[in-house]
């Protein structure tokens, strides 16, 4: 098997005179999220095409370092998105999501990342509405944010 | 060796190619690293697009296949069979969805294709880090336990039984019946509910098929679906249910009188009771709480007068290992209490009812002998009955109830037939909802019985009078939102159609049973439509309203669901256990067992000789709880391991270039 190399991004991707376009990992689980955004898609909700999916089975199964690599790798933001606490396919996963990634958001900027660029939602399996709202207040907020700026960052 | 990967991109019809240049996205992953072949169709689950991936798989040899199309949770399992009949282990194929995610969402064509690029890149570069996985086979006990003896779960044993399986039935009251014992007639065919329940609970004690536990709770389940060890623990009910005929003596003869549950609190009952004389089983119990004797060491009269001898004091509580494949949770509701609604002024005045207590009133075997009457004895002049008590009101419930709005109308129609047409019923909804089989025609009915109905949610109920009409009665103080009034309605007796909620111990029993509630405290079906009876752990089912409101019908039918489905892998004999599971690799890990106490399904265990934790797959789920914590990598996910996650983020990171000038194979 070979060795992964993921080449880390050197450079802010501005490039001067173009609007900004962010990429946006998600990392989103099976039984909810997905299935919203299944949803939101059967029902033509328009989304920006800026976020990404990563199907996980649970939130709980985000390893933060998926989150961090993803930040490290070029992603200008991360979504971490479940099923409503309480409603956990896997009984409560997804409090162990948000208690990772509360952790996480205090971690962030010791790395020079601003925390605003990782986001923990929850969004049922039928709010499909809910997710496209997500997706695009997402994208607006990294775009008023600006592009990551690896190149700052000290651990690299 | 490097692996051989086949690339298929769907067009959907146009659904996809509308929007998404398929063909140019077949050309670009075409010049993906590892991609032997790369083809786009119009509809890639249609035999011949499922046959094209069969055919490459054979002639080209490819060891990977990735399939751009639909949602995943729509057909990955279609292609995944397609893999499997071309000689391929189902787990070396990865889709991704180019249509929800995609083609129907992203507004411009150029955007919506570079994103499918982008999508199809990142499942090529996992599918690389796939392993080949194999499912497993486990045998499935034939044994079904039935929890909770309610219609629902009176249901749910019934159909299992009659297929030949054996059932253990554990209630944890003293009779089987649930709240439909406590009703008189049932809406809207005014059925007397004990003339249907009845046969149906004598049915349950003379099926041989059956073994029916009363004051009986199951405390600790272990093992996985087919093999689950669970053991219930027994009330002692002092009395010997061998011996006792059920002749009801000793009650008669039990000096010490306290207040009836069953009869939510209108009625009396004996220390030693049972529910009604059509319980089931027939034999009455001891409440050692009241019993004088169990509180003062003396008395015994039921022991004197028992003609057969069946009153034993000395009975313990005890304990029953079972072994069953799977399991039917019949749990069942509470009614929301609405003393927390202090404008009803429940418990404060007398005259003011839950429904139960009405249902109680109206029964011939209640405490008044099923006359309508108020505590004086004489039969109201008027009723007002209020609807969404609790129900469909975001400080307690949100959520409607299902059912308040029918009984509410067979309440005014009892009403009017036990009091008299001369009686008045007000009816204070916010909507009426007559959703089922003859209902909307039972409202028509009420309606032309001469029921006023007034749309407005009451304010208070009060005693104050404001006039001489007003004096010695209840006032209900409301706004009728139709006419944009304010009014005051005085009544003699009011009844309250309470919530219903989900059992007090609800959290408890998902604990056990390893299952999950929704926001509204409900059990958690697997999926709202399509999977309303089974849960997230495999082989546990749920039957009637312990997933949610129901009325009768709505009750038995889905415990009819839960009963089928759980005999589905009871005659099977079978059942396929997913290798999506974790793993823990001993060489990696540090034995900090960390994992062993996040793991929700008590999965891992930690082995002493070897000093690292290990996953028992046939409970393991695959949720990857401990895979996201373990800080040594030991743990992981299979086919959701960080290999492949890091792999599909490297491509969906790549930058996705022009579509380069690659023909398609």
């Amino acid at each position: 098997m070979e060795e992964l190399v993921v080449v880390p991004q050197t450079e802010s991707r501005a490039v001067p005179g173009e609007a900004f376009e962010p990429a946006i990992v998600a990392f989103v689980c099976n039984w909810c999220t997905y299935t919203a955004a299944d949803l939101a898609g059967t029902a033509r909700m328009v989304q920006s095409p800026n976020v990404r999916l990563v199907r996980m089975m649970c939130t709980g199964m985000v390893d933060p370092k998926y989150v961090i690599k993803a930040l490290l790798s070029g992603a200008d933001a991360v979504l971490v998105s479940g099923c409503h606490p309480g409603d956990c396919h896997y009984i409560n996963g997804n409090y162990k999501a948000r208690r990772r990634m509360k952790l996480l958001k205090e971690i962030l900027p010791r790395f020079g990342i601003d925390e605003r660029r990782l986001k923990l939602t929850w969004v049922g399996a039928s709010e499909g509405n809910e997710f496209a709202a997500t997706v695009n207040a997402f994208v607006a907020e990294i775009k008023e944010l600006g592009p990551i700026d690896t190149r700052r960052l000290p651990l690299l | 060796m490097a692996s051989r990967i086949g690339v298929y991109v769907c067009h959907c019809g146009t659904n996809i190619a509308g929007k998404v240049d398929s063909a140019g996205v077949a050309r670009f992953a075409a010049g993906l690293k590892n991609v032997i072949v790369a083809r786009d169709y119009k509809f890639m689950c249609s035999d011949p697009g499922q046959d094209m991936i069969i055919k490459d798989i054979r002639e080209m040899g490819l060891t990977r296949v990735v399939v751009a199309s639909c949602s995943p949770r729509l057909h990955e399992k279609t292609f995944q069979k397609a893999c499997q009949r071309g000689g391929l282990n189902p787990f070396l194929f990865q889709m991704t969805c180019i249509r929800e995610h995609c083609s129907w969402v992203v507004a411009d064509p150029e955007a919506a294709t570079a994103k499918a690029r982008n999508l199809l890149a990142a499942a090529v570069s996992r599918v690389n880090y796939h392993d080949e996985l194999h499912s497993r086979v486990e045998a499935v006990h034939p044994d079904v336990l039935v929890v909770g003896g309610g219609i629902a779960g009176i249901q749910a044993a019934l159909d299992i039984a009659k297929a030949g399986h054996k059932v253990h039935l554990v209630e944890k009251g003293p009779s089987i019946g649930g709240h439909m014992a406590q009703f008189d007639k049932t809406f809207p065919t005014l059925d007397c509910a004990a003339c249907i329940s009845t046969p149906k609970m004598v049915a349950v004690a003379q099926e041989s098929n059956i073994n029916l536990m009363t004051l009986s709770e199951v405390v600790e389940v272990k093992g996985y679906v087919g093999n689950y060890m669970v053991r219930v623990r027994t009330a002692p009910r002092y009395v010997n249910q061998d011996l006792c005929t059920g002749c009801g003596l000793c009650m008669e003869k039990c000096p010490k009188s306290v207040v009836s549950e069953f009869e939510e609190g209108i009625g009396k009952r004996k220390a030693i009771h049972r529910n009604s004389p059509q319980s089931v089983p027939n034999t009455p119990m001891i409440d050692p709480a009241v019993c004088i004797h169990f509180v003062k060491g003396k008395c015994g009269a039921c022991e004197k007068h028992c003609p057969s001898g069946a009153i034993d004091f000395q009975q313990t509580e005890s304990f029953l290992d079972l072994q069953v494949g799977t399991v039917v949770l019949a749990t069942g509701f509470d009614i929301m209490d609405p003393s927390c609604l202090p404008q009803y002024g429940f418990g404060r005045y007398p005259e003011v009812y839950t429904g139960l207590q009405f249902e109680r009133l109206n029964n011939a075997v209640g405490p008044t002998g099923g006359k309508i009457v108020m505590k004086d004895g004489r039969p109201p002049e008027s009723v007002g009955i209020i609807h969404c008590v609790g129900s469909r009101d975001k400080n307690h419930h949100p959520y409607c109830s299902r059912v308040c709005c029918m009984y509410a109308l067979k309440y005014d129609h009892l009403i009017k037939d036990k009091v008299g047409h001369g009686a008045k019923v007000y009816n204070f909804y916010i909507d009426m909802r007559c959703f089922g089989k003859g209902y909307e025609e039972f409202y028509r009915r009420v309606q032309e019985e001469g029921v006023t109905f007034i749309r407005g949610r009451p304010a208070e109920i009060t005693d104050r009078a404001a006039n001489a009409a007003e004096e010695g009665k209840l006032v209900v103080v409301c706004e009728d939102t139709l006419l944009g009034r304010t009014l005051r309605v005085p009544v003699d007796m009011v009844v309250l159609c309470t919530a219903m909620k989900a059992r007090a111990d609800a959290p408890e029993v998902a604990r056990v049973f390893g299952i999950s509630q929704g926001q509204d405290g409900f059990f958690l079906e697997e999926h709202p439509k399509l999977g309303p009876v089974s849960t997230a752990t495999d082989g546990i089912f749920l039957a009637g309203t312990c997933q949610g409101p129901k009325d009768i019908p709505d009750a038995v039918a889905h415990a009819s669901g839960g009963a089928g489905q759980a005999l589905a892998l009871a005659a099977r004999g079978e059942v396929d256990i997913s290798p999506t599971v974790s793993w823990i690799n001993p060489d990696v890990c540090v034995g900090c067992k960390m994992c062993i106490d996040l793991c929700a399904y008590s999965a891992i265990e930690f082995d002493e000789r070897r000093k690292v934790s290990v996953i028992n797959e046939a409970m393991c789920k695959g949720c990857g709880s401990c895979a996201g914590h373990c800080p040594s990598g030991a743990a992981q996910v299979r086919h959701f391991n960080g290999k492949q996650v890091f792999a599909e983020m490297e491509g969906l990171l790549s930058p996705a270039p022009d579509a380069p000038g690659v023909e398609a194979v």
